[in-house]
């Protein structure tokens, strides 16, 4: 059974302006336990798509079952086996961090002093403990962001939904929420994640769904959809036009499609398969015909190339409606 | 799996969800005392100004302007303790921690009930304060204990209804500060045509009957009628609810009640946060 399954997504807001289709027919897979990543740009319908998922909004078409459960018809059921933890950290920001997680814990009906076990479990996890009894006022970005995660894994869930858990927080913050997300999915917990970061959904995620307009453009692994814009190439620079030449003519046959040479930058970038053998042999045969070369390097599509090819524009460009 | 859910009845759930809602909204309140603090004040003062301000100038055949007034102010302050809840509201659905409340396994009337039910604490609060002011300024009940507890009773009751209504404002304001404004201004008009300040028979004859319906008039009415605050065969009008006070005082919260509570689970249902 997969822990979330969506088929056939519809969400239209209209507003002043007309209707927006914030969804517009989005099919999702996320099997038991892996890592399904939802990245796109503002307003490409990622946060509608959550939010529907998690109950908070309903599907003007098409059906969802997280953990085998409808999630319109079976809303209570799912709210108690789903975790949130949304875009904008929704902590108390009255109430200190332990007393927000007892607060959450109740209201899953954990009791009052399973709330409070689970709650100093969490705290001291997500290494807030001297934190605790503080307002979370007072707290960072990164504390907060920590504790909205903490928050949506009291009653924990099986399957968990992470709105850009990074958004705005500092390198540091994210690559430590980041090691936190991957303990949790080592752990068995299926996730459903959006990103803005490509990085991000290369790291944490098993497969991808690139999302633009409310559509699924494209899905598949990271390595799938980067070799989906063409493979690796060789990016070879060498000290002289008559060595550029040499090279291009000898290089030939490694050639997985046309090369490009610019003469001017005395560069040449060979599409090639293979990988790092392709490189090791064009490093031979250079060194055989006696090629100066300057700089060499094997150079994998990045999922900012994959966005750009799919889409046409790179991925911070187009703002929210 | 899930660490969730021993089976209770539904009912208590929602009892306990309610609850654990409301202490969370009066540690705030504690912890930001502020608003607590002016809202002491503002009642207080609303006694001090009405009853030396105004009370020279309004005569009540019979009785004293400050017996008079008390019943008014009390029904006044009650309804105004409504903008509190709009803005809590409106407040809580922009930081987002309504969408985590909706996302939560919790009974859907959990989120209004408790935000209603800690809002009455706090306007039962500045009520205690303003009866003080008014023993300390003249005022006196000349009823029995039971009918003074009645008289606060109705007063609570009819407080909670509006506190509703105010939520309900609160869900559909675009903004906190939206909901500033909107959560005070129907209630200049509604409490000012009324006989919270003044006796109705001072008014115009067509403003007359929309002041003796409307129900800021029947709870004041029917509040100085269980404190013994009316001088001997006073008589507020002819209509219905002038000559049945607390009777209609009781449907107008029955109404309320019934049509701002669906109201507002309805709205919390499909609330978006903004």
């Amino acid at each position: 059974m997969a822990a979330i399954a969506a088929e056939g997504l519809v969400k239209v807001f209209s507003s002043r302006s007309g209707e927006v289709r914030a969804l517009d027919g989005v099919d999702l897979e996320v099997p038991e336990g892996t890592v399904l990543g939802l990245l796109g740009p503002n307003g490409a319908g990622k946060t509608t798509a959550v939010r529907i998922l998690t109950t908070l909004l309903q599907p003007d078409a098409g059906t969802a079952k997280v953990a085998g459960l409808d999630v319109v018809a079976q809303a209570t059921e799912v709210r108690g086996l789903i975790g949130l933890s949304g875009q904008y950290a929704a902590v108390d920001e009255y109430l200190s961090g332990r007393e927000n997680l007892v607060m959450i814990g109740r209201l899953y009906h954990l009791g009052k002093r399973r709330a409070e076990q689970r709650a100093d479990e969490l705290l001291a996890r997500f290494d807030l403990t001297d934190a605790a009894n503080r307002s979370t006022k007072t707290y960072s970005g990164g504390m907060r962001r920590r504790l909205d995660l903490a928050g949506a894994l009291v009653a924990a869930p099986p399957v968990l939904f992470l709105d850009e858990p990074t958004t705005g927080l500092d390198p540091r913050s994210r690559v430590g929420l980041w090691e936190v997300i991957e303990e949790l999915v080592r752990e068995g917990t299926s996730l459903l994640l959006t990103t803005q970061y490509l990085e991000e959904a290369d790291k944490l995620a098993n497969r991808i769904a690139v999302v633009n307009h409310g559509r699924v453009i494209a899905l598949g692994t990271s390595d799938e959809l980067k070799a989906s814009v063409g493979g690796e190439r060789v990016d070879i620079t060498v000290a002289t036009a008559d060595q550029l030449r040499t090279a291009e003519a000898s290089l030939a046959r490694l050639a997985a499609g046309a090369p490009e040479s610019d003469s001017h930058a005395r560069r040449l970038s060979l599409p090639v398969s293979g990988g790092a053998s392709a490189l090791v042999e064009a490093i031979r045969i250079l060194d055989e015909r006696g090629v100066t070369v300057l700089d060499i390097a094997l150079r994998r599509p990045t999922l900012d190339d994959v966005f750009l090819s799919l889409t046409g524009h790179a991925t911070s460009q187009e703002d929210s409606p | 799996m899930s660490a969730a859910a021993p089976s209770t009845s539904p009912v208590l759930r929602s009892i306990g969800d309610t609850l654990v809602v409301a202490q969370r909204n009066l540690t705030r309140l504690l912890r930001v005392p502020d608003s607590l603090v002016f809202g002491i004040l503002q009642s207080v003062m609303f006694v001090l100004l009405f009853t030396y301000v105004f009370g020279g100038a309004i005569e009540i055949p019979g009785g004293s302007y400050v017996e008079f007034l008390m019943g008014g102010i009390f029904v006044q302050t009650v309804a105004f303790s409504s903008a509190t809840t709009t803005i809590a509201m409106a407040e809580d659905l922009q930081r987002g921690i309504i969408d985590r409340f909706r996302s939560l396994p919790m009974a859907r009337s959990a989120v209004l009930a408790g935000r209603t039910v800690s809002d009455l604490a706090f306007s039962a609060i500045t009520v205690a304060a303003m009866a003080l002011t008014g023993l300390l300024v003249g005022w006196r009940t000349h009823t029995s204990v039971w009918e003074v507890t009645a008289g606060f009773a109705l007063l609570f009751l009819f407080s909670y209804a509006f506190l509703w209504i105010g939520a309900v404002i609160g869900m559909a304001a675009r903004s906190p500060e939206v909901a500033q404004t909107a959560g005070l201004i129907w209630l200049f008009p509604l409490t000012f045509l009324s006989n919270a300040f003044v006796p109705t028979e001072t008014m115009p004859d067509w403003l007359q009957p929309i002041a003796e319906w409307n129900p800021i008039s029947s709870v004041a009415l029917a509040v100085r009628t269980l404190f013994g605050n009316l001088p001997d065969g006073y008589v507020a009008g002819d209509s219905f609810p002038m000559q049945h006070p607390i009777v209609m005082s009781l449907i107008w919260c029955a109404v309320l009640l019934a049509i701002f509570i669906p109201l507002g689970i309805s709205r919390y249902r499909r609330a978006a946060s903004r």
